[in-house]
């Protein structure tokens, strides 16, 4: 909303400076965007004069010299506009004044003609279009050598306000002067629609017109009063100027009319040429399915049944609230005009503006729902101004259809109830006194106030907690507002488990060596596909949104490598050489997929967020668990004089998931599996407690090439499962140190299929519970063994809790070890 | 015997001082004290003497024996000694070569850390910290937060929309996680919901996906000046000692009465110039900066969960809500929004 502010003023002089005043509007709830200046930085040497003479030009055809006073006698200035003539009542800038856009005026010689300053147009003083050339003042009898801005708001402030969507009022001028007036105490002007015109044409409006309204819930109001011998013309320099520096346009007097109406009360307008609505006759009614009609701008719009109408015989001439259409627009030659001041439905003009992804000024005001009583304030200022500046006479009578005026609403402000929310009081004189200003009826009776809401917050202000904000805001926060802590006992902050762990998880991968990212949640409807999910699987039917901001970002990500890569593609190209990174956030599956396993498999219902339970009585339309993803491309330690740097592989990475997993004290089991953007031999499953919680693998290299990448190697986690398996906090004393363990290693040849963690799991199932660990700590393969055979090293600990281990039980534990490893085609290596 | 003994004491004495490394030192310990050599015959030979000769002899050895012993372990130390050190001074490297690279360590994304660091001011402050779905229900995003359909500040927010069901949406903000909150739990609940939100808007200062923390304290007697109190601490706990926190009155469907909070700023200590006289770039000479917005909970979003014990009669609090990437560029000079998501590794780095 942008307020000149000598129209502000012309209704509430707060008596300070336009930037002053917009700071104590921002306190006070109204942020001003900006104070600009229209207009020529200075108002400083600009004057009314008068064009006493105006000949051609001796040496140019299109050049005029006139004779001008501008004050101090005769003049000398070359005016190139074509409507320079004697007699002329016009706007001057001397030498020394200074353009809008920073053009000085000086003395100058146009083509050997002395020229001692310059006749301005409108638009060089930013004043409106106008009419082209220069701009022609009405002779009211002005002195010349008037300061120009005792006539015109030139170089004008305009405070441009972010009005609130509850503040409908401040979508007026008068509204934002009543606010000025209720933060400032300044005096108020009266009500600019205390006076209504006379009504001195001919017959009845009933004669001329008549009005239907058919959907009476989606149009409470409809008023209508019509003008005959119009005159069509520029609209006064003044009012051209005011809509100007408010951001209108100027088109013609009735338009501009009913513009500086709406502006003024917030109430919008419309005129129609009456002659070209047959009969007069108008109708409001909802639109037919598909219908469609000719909206101002030019547009054809396809209408929908709870679009409203307002039609005359021959179809749609408006879209009721939002846009006039072409057939009865006032244009030059109209001589008879209906005025159409309506209320409609708010948020039936909201959806209906949507729907058509149109928004008027006219629609911004009444989405917000106006009151039904607005409609003759703003009748009333255009008829005087209709009559007074389009030389036109008022019919008598108004229509006013379906007129149910809202009864004022009527709230009690307990007085303990204003410092019991904002903790601090205010004398009930002072509340009284703001609430008065801003417009409220008030009479206290005891403690309390019966407060009656004006029109204008009719549907702003509708309890009482309304009426402590008004009364909080117009006191002043910054000044009286202590600061305090809630004085409620027996509370204890915190993290919960899950949050705590879900950190130190995110902290071991930085301590592993990766950099955390943060993806974007939404992807592109073919990264599946890059990625080689089929169809069917689950993970390529992500949420698709309905409105995107483009196709890039228009599916929910179903898996967290789909953002790691674009990362990692994006640094490669930017000359990285290697990367590693992690991400700790959701995926978005549809609530049918499964999965992984949603339900976390202890009864711990703590980690239920992880797994995307929330807290509510309804769950999410989807299910989110969270994830940690991690993706590698390159070494993970830098090549140096010691080393080659070899680029991380399916081992590296997973020593990177063990570490993680260590962190947690949680046992993984890592088995060959597959997925689709994994190399085959290379890929497997991350199984926590019995449960897949994810897989890793080295990236399959047609995945590589869609991202540009070499290789790559990548694993993605459910973050839940492995917290659930986590003992973390809970963990058991175990007595290490009174009994020695016994440390044997076992050299075992296997055929090279048999995986080694199926030898460690046939060792530590046969060696009864003395052996606490069996761990992997080489490999060979090579001449020395048979055809399709392998040799795997393994240490093992023996020990017990009680006692100190015999040679004789350790023999006889190896030896059932050595009896099992036969079943899995094994054999002591000799 | 007893003169051949003190003979072979004196001898391998002498010899055994003038050892000249460990293994000469070895082979006189297998000549004057092995298996084979004289001393451990005599004493082996010691039963077939003579009963009054075996005392002297038998003792004279021993001691000879002992005697070399120590005299073997005392060279072999001073031999040790002297044999590593020459072996260290040939053992040297070029310490001037670079060290082997270590595994790096990572690093945790600037809006992990900013949403931690607030976390744990609120933990501090006696709140819990709590997690909502983010692709929500409209009930929750707006309806509950009385946002009612057509409500005029449903424009405020442009929404993502799924396309197989109009009533699902992208959160527009982690305000539905009060909703949830309150739902699940009885007042009085002092709760945070830090988290991924969504509006259809970007460019240098908008994101169609960024970061929130919502505040929620509702109990008896909560009053608007206790929100001051909070943002105050909240405000000095992230942005330093002294700064303070200053309330706009503004409108939010879901508060009311509702304010913008700004904090002081903290590079012109709020006078809005800087120490050579010019106009403070940071708060653009306004001495405040603004932070979010918050209110008193709205008695109508209290009806929606009056069932879970929240009488707007009885009960009453606030709300605050803030962006997590609008602290972060503040707090560390970041100039656009996008550079959150560009991830950037050359970027990630800075911040350790």
């Amino acid at each position: 909303m942008k307020v000149p502010y000598s129209w502000l003023r012309e209704h509430c002089d707060p008596g300070i400076d336009p930037g002053e005043l917009a700071e104590r509007l921002a306190m006070t709830g109204t942020e001003v965007e900006r104070v600009s200046a229209i207009g020529p930085p200075s108002a400083e040497g600009f004057v009314v004069g008068r064009v006493l003479s105006a000949e051609p030009h001796p040496n140019a055809d299109r050049l005029r010299v006139c004779a001008v006073d501008a004050g101090e006698g005769e003049r000398t200035i070359v005016c190139g506009a074509p409507n320079v003539a004697a007699g002329q009542t016009v706007a001057v800038a001397l030498p020394g004044a200074t353009l809008p856009g920073g053009h000085k005026i000086g003395k100058a010689k146009l083509r050997g003609v002395e020229s001692a300053g310059m006749i301005c147009a409108a638009a060089e003083l930013e004043l409106g279009e106008g009419p082209p050339g220069i701009l022609v003042l009405e002779d009211d009898g002005l002195l010349p050598g008037t300061p120009l801005a005792e006539v015109l708001p030139i170089a004008e402030p305009v405070l441009e306000l972010e009005v609130t969507p509850n503040r409908v009022d401040c979508f007026g001028v008068y509204g934002v002067a009543r606010e000025v007036h209720a933060i400032s105490a300044a005096p108020l002007g009266p009500e600019p629609w205390g006076e209504d015109a006379p009504a001195e044409g001919e017959g009845d409006v009933g004669d001329c017109a008549s009005v239907t309204v058919e959907v009476p819930d989606l149009c409470p109001r409809f008023t209508a009063r019509v003008f005959t011998d119009v005159t069509i013309a520029p609209s006064p320099a003044w009012l051209q100027a005011r809509l100007a520096a408010a951001g209108q346009r100027p088109i013609n007097n009735v338009v501009d009319i009913t513009n500086y109406a709406m502006l003024l009360t917030a109430q919008p307008l419309h005129a129609f040429d009456l002659d070209k609505v047959p009969d007069g006759a108008l109708t409001v009614r909802a639109a037919s399915d598909g219908e469609r009609m000719t909206t101002l701008d030019g547009v054809e719009r396809t209408l929908d049944p709870k679009t409203v109408l307002v039609c005359d015989r021959n179809g749609p001439s408006g879209i009721a609230g939002i846009m006039g259409g072409q057939v009865s627009e006032v244009s030059e030659g109209t001589a008879r005009v209906l005025l159409e001041v309506a209320s409609w439905n708010g948020s039936n003009i909201l959806r209906t503006s949507r729907m058509l992804s149109l928004r008027s000024e006219a629609s911004s005001r009444f989405e917000k729902q106006l009151h039904p009583e607005l409609c003759m304030r703003a009748q009333r200022i255009a008829s005087r101004l209709i009559v007074e500046l389009c030389g036109a006479k008022l019919v008598p009578g108004t229509i006013d259809v379906g007129a149910e005026i809202p009864e004022p609403r009527k709230l009690v402000l307990r007085g303990e109830r204003v410092p019991g929310l904002l903790g601090m009081p205010i004398e009930q004189a002072d509340q009284v006194a703001y609430l008065e200003r801003l417009g409220f009826g008030v009479e206290a009776s005891g403690d309390d106030l019966d407060v009656t809401v004006p029109p204008d917050r009719h549907y702003d202000v509708t309890r009482e907690v309304d009426l402590i904000e008004e009364v909080g805001r117009v006191h002043g926060l910054g000044e009286h507002l202590p600061s305090t802590l809630p004085a409620v006992a027996g509370r204890v902050g915190g993290l919960s488990r899950e949050q705590r762990l879900r950190r130190r998880a995110e902290d071991a991968m930085r301590d592993l060596g990766f950099d955390e990212v943060v993806g974007w949640s939404f992807t592109d409807p073919g990264e599946p596909g890059r990625l080689r999910i089929p169809a069917d699987d689950p993970r390529a039917d992500g949420v698709v949104l309905s409105n995107p901001l483009s196709e890039d970002q228009s599916v929910m990500r179903t898996t967290v490598l789909g953002s790691l890569l674009d990362i990692a593609q994006r640094n490669l190209a930017r000359g990285a050489d290697h990367v590693a990174l992690f991400e700790s956030g959701r995926v978005y599956l549809p609530v049918a997929a499964s999965l992984p396993k949603p339900a976390p498999n202890t009864g711990n219902s703590g980690l239920d967020v992880l797994f995307g339970e929330f807290p509510g009585e309804r769950s999410g339309p989807c299910r989110e668990p969270h994830r940690i993803g991690s993706l590698a491309v390159g070494p993970l330690v830098a090549k140096s004089w010691r080393g080659s740097g070899e680029p991380a592989d399916f081992f590296a990475l997973k020593g990177t998931l063990e570490g993680l997993a260590g962190q947690l004290g949680v046992e993984l089991s890592v088995e060959p599996a597959e997925e689709p953007f994994l190399h085959p031999g290379r890929s497997a499953g991350i199984g926590v407690g019995g449960e897949l919680a994810g897989w890793i693998g080295e990236l399959n290299p047609l995945v590589c090439r869609a991202w540009d990448l070499e290789a790559g190697v990548a694993f993605e986690v459910d973050l839940g499962i492995l917290l659930d398996a986590s003992p973390a906090g809970e963990e058991a004393f175990e007595d290490v140190t009174t009994f020695p363990a016994v440390y044997q290693d076992l050299a075992v040849v296997v055929p090279t299929e048999v995986a080694a963690a199926r030898l460690r799991e046939s060792v530590l199932g046969s060696g009864g519970e003395l052996l606490r660990s069996a761990e992997v700590f080489d490999l060979y393969e090579g001449e020395q063994l048979g055809e399709g055979e392998k040799s795997l090293a393994l240490r093992l600990e023996f020990r017990a809790a009680d006692r100190t281990l015999t040679d004789d039980e350790v023999v006889a534990l190896r030896a059932s070890i050595e009896a099992e490893l036969v079943k899995i085609g094994g054999s002591l290596r000799g | 015997m007893l003169e051949r003994i003190e003979e072979i004491r004196v001898e391998a004495a002498v010899a055994i001082e003038a050892a000249p490394g460990t293994a000469e030192l070895e082979e006189l310990r297998v000549r004057y004290l092995g298996r084979k050599a004289e001393l451990t015959a005599i004493l082996r030979g010691i039963a077939e003497l003579p009963a009054e000769e075996r005392g002297r002899v038998g003792s004279g050895a021993n001691q000879a024996r002992k005697q070399l012993e120590a005299l073997l372990e005392s060279r072999a130390g001073v031999l040790d000694a002297s044999e590593l050190e020459s072996k260290l001074a040939a053992d040297r490297v070029d310490v001037t070569l670079p060290g082997a690279p270590a595994r790096p360590v990572g690093h945790i994304h600037l809006i992990t850390r900013t949403t931690r660091q607030i976390e744990d001011t609120m933990v501090g402050l006696g709140y819990r910290a709590m997690e909502g779905p983010e692709v929500e229900h409209d009930y929750y995003n707006f309806t509950a937060l009385n946002h009612p359909p057509g409500h005029p500040a449903r424009m405020l927010q442009d929404t993502f929309y799924a396309q197989s069901d109009p009533e699902v949406l992208l959160r527009t903000h982690t305000s539905p996680v009060q909703i949830r909150s309150m739902e699940s739990q009885p007042p009085p609940i002092f709760m945070i919901a830090p988290g991924k939100v969504y509006r259809r808007d970007s460019d240098a200062t908008h994101s169609p996906m960024f970061h929130q923390v919502e505040g929620l304290a509702i109990g008896e007697g909560i009053t608007l000046a206790d929100l001051q109190g909070t943002l105050d601490e909240m405000l000095r706990a992230i942005f330093g000692a002294g700064r303070e926190a200053r309330m706009r009155p503004h409108f939010f469907p879901f508060t009311e009465p509702s304010v913008e909070f700004d904090v002081s700023c903290f590079q012109c200590e709020g006078s809005g110039q800087l120490g050579d006289g010019g106009r403070c770039n940071l708060c653009k000479g306004i001495g405040w900066i603004e932070v979010g917005g918050a209110g008193m909970v709205d008695p109508n979003v209290l009806g929606f969960v009056e069932r879970n014990g929240y009488d707007p009669e009885r009960v009453q609090g606030f709300a605050f809500g803030m962006g997590v990437e609008r602290i972060a560029m503040l707090r560390h000079g970041v100039p656009d929004l996008r550079r959150f998501f560009d991830n950037d590794v050359r970027v990630l780095e800075q911040f350790s």
